[in-house]
């Protein structure tokens, strides 16, 4: 594998583990250890762990942080409390999404920002552009290693190694405490639509914290996910991947994210002029769920076809483990985006019948 | 099911095996096909009566991640189609020697199996291939 890329704190572990590596946003990562569908169903079913330490973050610090911050991004954070953390996205002028972040408030002079791996170098340099002075803002992503605990058992293991309260942190709220007997941010958040935790621990200290809870959870059922499962999983549930289903062509309004947009807020923020305008004229297109009822799988990139002509393309899919049936999110056109339209999807040039889904595929 | 190269088969460069009974070929994946792979979650294969031709693609294999042509050892006529792996690809990753067959046909040119790699052959192309 190419030596220029990066690895993670925990590379060792996944090579140890049996860990495929592939080259990932700049990083050798784990596609997968046991197989895609045996990992995605520990997560569905027992407790599964992600080293995400490869996603980036940015801290803003100083007196006018949270005003600084609600410049930047969609979503309010004078609408959540500190100790409470948000999803958001961050557009441009124009309205089109830079980035997806989750944002944790842990104070109005300290906010923590979770940014995807492939766009660290791109938001820091918008991030400080916008910031303008008006607080300090610094890439701490080297000094945070990032492990995801999910499903149904994850409070169970989080809670052998911590004396933190994690029954306690509802969903989309953190605290800071020691998990082994390290620092730790505990974070009950996740991507893979079940229950959970995001681990923010120093770098130096992630081995000790993912052997720790492969080792005390082995009852539980705990088990090592890569990649693969990851997509999988996330895809089942429709949250959407940046670089496939939004990037910067694509507004919020049109990938089904208009909640996460408040143009009520106090203050001005950016892309609010553009995307008052998509919201009043309603968005051309829509990110919709794909069924296919004749046999295959849609894939990213395969046309979306209504009446022979080409009015869109899969931007990801695959066959859901959980759900045994393949699943896919693609735009298409308003006009064709309701719930049970027919439509095709070309699988290697020919046309297979489909239909507008319900999202999500995996109901809970 | 673990690593294994069965003496008595022939191999293709991509990944393909294949062996003869009376003028027919039975073709399936090895296991080094299946193990890159990963879950195979798909599998779509010519029906009786359709061609395949040497080094040409006649059929998909898909896992969780990837989409993978296949790509036929020999040329000839379809005999026959191993429904049951089209309607269970998982048993590829369990049995890709046995239950996991994928098409049987009919030799057209039997001199084209003189091309194909024995397990010796086949072994160290892999060796060179993974460098």
């Amino acid at each position: 594998m190419s030596e220029n890329l990066k690895k993670t704190p925990l590379h060792a572990q996944h090579v140890e583990a049996g860990g495929r590596m592939v080259p990932f946003a700049g990083f050798e990562m784990p596609v997968q250890y046991s197989g895609v569908v045996d990992e995605h169903k520990a997560v569905r079913e027992a407790v599964g762990l992600f080293d995400v330490s490869h996603m980036g973050e940015v801290e803003f610090t100083g007196a006018r942080a949270l005003e600084v911050v609600n410049r930047i991004i969609t979503n309010d954070l004078d609408k959540i409390a500190d100790g409470q953390a948000a999803y958001t996205v961050m557009c441009n002028e124009s309205g089109t999404i830079i980035d997806d972040l989750v944002v944790y408030r842990f104070s109005a002079e300290r906010i923590l920002i979770c940014v995807n791996a492939a766009n660290r170098e791109k938001d820091f340099a918008w991030m400080e552009k916008q910031t303008n002075g008006d607080c300090e803002v610094k890439d701490v992503g080297d000094d945070y290693a990032q492990i995801a605990v999910q499903g149904p058992n994850a409070e169970a293991l989080v809670a052998r190694l911590t004396s933190t309260d994690v029954k306690a942190i509802g969903r989309y709220w953190f605290a800071v405490g020691k998990v082994v007997d390290v620092d730790a941010i505990i974070a009950r958040t996740g991507y893979t639509g079940e229950d959970g935790f995001e681990l923010y621990v120093a770098s130096a200290d992630a081995p000790k914290v993912w052997n720790a809870l492969l080792e005390k959870g082995a009852d539980l059922g705990v088990k090592p996910a890569g990649l693969g499962a990851r997509d999988s999983l996330r895809l089942e549930v429709c949250y959407p991947l940046y670089g496939n289903d939004i990037d910067e062509t694509t507004n919020p309004y049109e990938a089904g994210l208009g909640w996460v947009v408040k143009l009520k807020k106090a203050g001005d923020f950016v892309g609010k002029a553009a995307l008052e305008q998509v919201k009043a004229d309603g968005p051309k297109k829509k990110l919709v769920g794909v069924e296919l009822v004749g046999r295959g799988i849609a894939r990213q990139h395969y046309p979306v076809l209504v009446g022979g002509e080409k009015v869109g393309e899969v931007t990801s899919g695959t066959m859901g483990p959980t759900v045994e049936k393949p699943v896919a999110l693609a735009y298409v056109p308003a006009e064709h985006s309701a719930v049970g339209t027919d439509i095709q999807v070309e699988v290697r040039n020919k046309p297979i019948d489909a239909r507008v889904a319900k999202k999500p595929f995996l109901q809970k | 099911m673990d690593k294994h190269f069965p003496e008595d088969l022939q191999y293709t460069k991509e990944h393909e095996w294949c062996t003869v009974k009376d003028g027919v070929a039975t073709i399936g994946i090895t296991w080094h096909a299946q193990d890159a792979l990963g879950d195979i979650v798909f599998c779509e294969l010519p029906q009786a009566g359709e061609k395949v031709t040497a080094g040409e693609a006649f059929g998909v294999v898909e896992s969780v991640k990837a989409v993978s042509d296949l790509y036929s050892p020999i040329t000839g006529e379809v005999v026959e189609r191993n429904d049951d792996i089209m309607e269970k690809p998982e048993g590829l990753n369990e049995d890709m020697y046995g239950d996991g067959w994928m098409i049987r046909v009919k030799l057209s040119d039997a001199s084209e199996l003189e091309a194909l790699m024995s397990k010796a052959d086949y072994e160290a192309f892999l060796a060179e291939e993974e460098g």
